[in-house]
């Protein structure tokens, strides 16, 4: 996806959320919704950023995290939620937190249609599992909405994702 | 790269030359067969995978990067080290000095009807392990050679890959504990003590 000419202010109220969570393992498959997020994350000293092969990795490793007393979270775009559904047994099972960030695609004016079947059911496919959806389409609401999530996830014990809408990332219009 | 040795050792003596050895390591065992041996020398530095195949190898990369001052051990079957392959690559490139993996490998899915696994066509673990850059990786078939791997698993610079080649023998299904609510918080506790684990 193509970045939006103006600057952004959203990733850096999301890598401050995940701060303020005590957050210490991110771990991700890269969306270039989260170019500036995981740039934050990797240089902070106190974070440590693991690039996945496949998003289900993440889920594996965060339950891992949570064993060693680590607070994690894991961050993708909606066409690696399919890679994560039996995945989410282990944390579901066995009552782990986990924060999932996932930036949409297959909607707010997508040109390739093959981003359509999971973007339009990432949504459903994670309720289904059992995981609480959150989701933000305002910038200005992103820091707040992923901030609550993580209090979800950590102080419930419970696995959420927050999707970030596709419209707060723009389109390219292929119509010109 | 065909292998045309065959593994003679016993799972359960397998299991036992390693845990006799394990110290206060940390211990993550994969669903299936490698859960069930752990069953049998239960203990609360370990957790035991009852679902999530292919989780194995990556909880104890995620475990080792919490616990940076502990030895974290991954003990799984050849069939959920393949789910999972691709922890390889991501376990290589980032070099987890205190992480071990052992592979308990017989060629066969032991849960399933014996359906035999890639190992058994000639694909070797160790080397892919090798290739994506692990500080060390091994294959065994006898008890010399396993004798001469297990102190790798716990001491010296990981992450260290060791497929430990096994008969074919199955046991009976040790039923254990398997709520993994209690599994996870027992673990935490000892880990972490109680206020940490639930606060």
């Amino acid at each position: 996806m193509k970045q939006e000419p103006t600057p952004r202010l959203w990733p850096g109220e999301i890598f401050q959320a995940l701060k303020r969570s005590d957050v210490k393992q991110v771990a991700y498959v890269p969306d270039a919704g989260h170019i500036e997020l995981i740039s934050n994350c990797e240089a902070d000293a106190d974070m440590t950023a693991v690039s996945l092969t496949t998003e289900e990795e993440g889920v594996a490793m965060l339950s891992g995290a949570w064993l060693g007393g680590d607070r994690g979270a894991l961050l993708m775009q909606s066409s690696g939620v399919g890679n994560c559904i039996n995945m989410l047994s282990v944390p579901l099972h066995c009552r782990m937190p986990l924060l999932m960030v996932v930036t949409m695609r297959g909607e707010w004016g997508e040109f390739n249609p093959w981003q359509l079947p999971m973007g339009q059911n990432a949504e459903r496919v994670l309720q289904d599992m059992g995981v609480y959806v959150q989701r933000a389409s305002h910038a200005e609401e992103v820091g707040q909405i992923v901030y609550a999530g993580a209090q979800l996830a950590f102080s419930s014990n419970c696995v959420v994702a927050v999707l970030l809408s596709q419209r707060l990332l723009g389109f390219k219009d292929w119509s010109k | 790269m065909t292998d045309t040795k065959k593994g003679t050792m016993d799972r359960r003596e397998v299991l036992r030359a390693i845990v006799a050895q394990r110290g206060d390591v940390l211990m993550v065992t994969g669903l299936g067969s490698a859960t069930y041996d752990a069953g049998t020398v239960d203990h609360l530095n370990t957790f035991c995978l009852w679902g999530g195949m292919g989780a194995a190898a990556m909880m104890g990369l995620g475990l080792a990067l919490a616990q940076p001052d502990r030895r974290v051990l991954v003990m799984t079957g050849d069939g959920e080290m393949l789910m999972g392959i691709g922890a390889f690559a991501t376990i290589g490139a980032q070099r987890p000095k205190n992480l071990a993996i052992a592979v308990i490998d017989n060629e066969h899915y032991s849960e399933t009807g014996m359906q035999p696994t890639h190992t058994r066509r000639g694909v070797s673990l160790a080397g892919v392990a090798r290739e994506c850059g692990f500080a060390g990786a091994e294959t065994v078939y006898t008890e010399a050679e396993l004798n001469a791997v297990v102190p790798k698993l716990f001491e010296g610079d990981g992450p260290f890959f060791a497929a430990i080649k096994v008969n074919t023998q199955r046991y009976p299904m040790s039923i254990r504990v398997r709520d993994g609510v209690h599994l996870k918080d027992r673990f935490r506790e000892n880990l972490l003590g109680a206020e940490r684990a639930y606060y």
